[in-house]
């Protein structure tokens, strides 16, 4: 019998194993190890401070989310031996696999940061990336008196690149909304050098943020927080004066990965960037956010990703040469505020451009421009997640980025 | 020397377009441009950008070389004032390092 061990059951590993659960020959066991009870959406994080989505609607319990093939331990997972193919859990049971799949995500770590998480932290300084966290920062946005609210991002990378500027559209719509957004000043102080990453959808984004009167403080790298004054501090001695700060800390991958020495110097898996087979190893792949890859950590490329991990656990228990089938692809809504959206889709090598995205479910979509039926499609997909993307069911996406509907000139204007 | 005089290819962010044009000269070339004067420290950063980057296959990030180079964020940033990351990947002839996509 060969065995096939998940640790991680969140978007990535829950997707894995349960399309594994349809393809694998009979006789082979699945097995998911998370410690958590339920299932978190995670996408739903950036509704909830502003009350958009109530924090319990973001749960599910996890033993619904996976197929009946699928052996859930609930336990955490202390480290990997690879040398003899074995987990070791924290309540002290073993685990022999014949395959891995490390899919054990990313999560923030506060304390990294100097005064970041002491004791001004959910009362003057909040993150949003737990679900305590952003039903902190709801109660402090309606009780918020007016003043400076920061945004600040620690350090890259972070899970999904556009959530700091979704924050800051529907901070601004917020706040519009209550007929006080002239008492709030909303900066975005960010180690990039710009709105985002890429040139095109950087200058697109940083033109809504302008027309939006938000401040962005660039190449700003967060040393220290002074909570008591409500300050905060750059390495490069910048100091930014706040009255809320919204802290988006470092993100690093599960504390077992660099216990098992399997992980960079934040605790991601070096991992081929086509076949997701992790560095140095032959029988682990790595999934979703878990990976080093120079992608984002998103929920899209989690999906994407484990189309191809599927295809790869199956043809490496058979012996066959691996798929190299992963192209970087991402693919993510923006909200941008008042019931609109945007859709950005991108991969290793092309950048997000304007166009349209001719998804056939619900589509068209507007690509890098805002549109209320982008706002549709992203509520819609909580539907999507819950009833096909988790049970793995097929979704008509294309897993391999497309140029169809984009505007590629803006590309040879760039080269040129 | 400088940039000029040992005719470097740069891109439009300052970063060496061919990586084998570099040399300790080249080093200096492009530190001088930003208006740094290269000691021991910055050798020290450069030697463990330009080692790590050949094992690793890109440019170390700023958290990366903080942590493995003996160099702490503090001194980094007096090294290299406003992005040491990137200053430093510039300075060692790399291509500047992703940060997140």
């Amino acid at each position: 019998m060969q065995r096939i061990v998940i640790l991680g059951a969140g978007t990535a590993g829950t997707t894995v194993a349960n399309h594994l659960s349809k393809r694998v020959e009979p006789g082979t066991s699945i097995t998911v190890v998370d410690p958590e009870t339920e299932h978190l959406f995670q996408p739903d994080l950036i509704f909830v401070p502003f009350g958009m989505q109530r924090p319990e609607n973001t749960l599910r319990p996890r033993g619904g989310t996976l197929k009946p093939g699928v052996e859930w331990v609930q336990d955490r997972v202390e480290r990997v031996d690879p040398d003899s193919k074995r987990v070791i859990l924290a309540g002290g049971d073993d685990l022999s696999y014949d395959l891995l799949v490390i899919a054990s995500g990313s999560h923030i770590h506060p304390e990294e940061t100097e005064g970041l998480q002491e004791e001004h932290w959910q009362r003057s300084i909040f993150d949003y990336y737990t679900l305590e966290g952003a039903a902190a920062l709801s109660d402090a946005l309606a009780n918020f008196e007016g003043g400076r609210l920061v945004l600040n991002v620690v350090e890259n990378p972070i899970k999904c690149p556009v959530a700091p500027l979704e924050f800051l559209f529907l901070a601004d719509a917020y706040f519009t909304k209550l007929g006080r957004r002239d008492e709030v000043e909303l900066t975005y102080a960010t180690p990039l050098d710009g709105a985002f990453t890429k040139p095109i959808a950087s200058r697109e984004l940083g033109n809504m943020l302008g027309a939006r009167n938000i401040h962005v403080e660039a190449e700003f790298n967060a040393a220290s927080v002074d909570g008591e004054r409500g300050v905060l501090r750059s390495w490069d001695d910048r100091a930014i004066d706040y009255d809320l700060l919204v802290s988006i800390p470092t993100h690093m991958g599960a504390d077992f990965v660099s216990t098992s020495g399997l992980g960079d110097e934040l605790g991601f898996v070096p991992t081929h960037n086509h076949s997701l087979l992790a560095d140095g190893h032959d029988d682990i792949f790595v999934v979703g956010d878990a990976t080093n890859l120079a992608t984002s950590k998103a929920g899209s490329v989690a999906h994407f990703e484990a189309e191809v991990v599927v295809e790869n656990v199956l043809r490496a228990l058979e012996g066959r040469s691996l798929h190299e089938g992963f192209d970087g692809h991402a693919n993510c809504f923006v909200e941008t505020g008042s019931g609109k959206a945007m859709l950005i889709d991108f991969n290793y090598d092309v950048e997000p451009l304007p166009g349209t995205y001719p998804l056939p479910l619900a589509g068209p979509f507007t690509l890098l421009s805002e549109s209320r039926r982008n706002h549709w499609g992203k509520l819609a997909f909580r539907w999507v997640y819950w009833n096909m993307l988790l049970p793995g069911r097929n979704i008509p996406v294309p897993n391999r980025m497309s140029l169809s509907g984009k505007r590629t000139s803006l590309l040879e204007r760039a080269a040129a | 020397m400088t940039v000029q005089e040992l005719n470097l290819q740069l891109n439009d962010e300052g970063f060496l377009v061919d990586g084998d044009q570099w040399s300790p000269e080249a080093a200096e070339a492009l530190a001088e441009a930003e208006g740094i004067s290269l000691n021991d420290k910055h050798w020290n950063v450069i030697t463990f950008c330009r080692e790590d980057a050949a094992q690793q296959g890109t440019p170390p990030g700023l958290r990366r070389i903080s942590k493995l180079s003996g160099v702490n964020m503090k001194e980094l940033y007096q090294l290299f004032p406003k992005g040491p990351g990137k200053l430093a990947a510039k300075i060692s002839g790399l291509p500047k390092p992703q940060g997140c996509i």
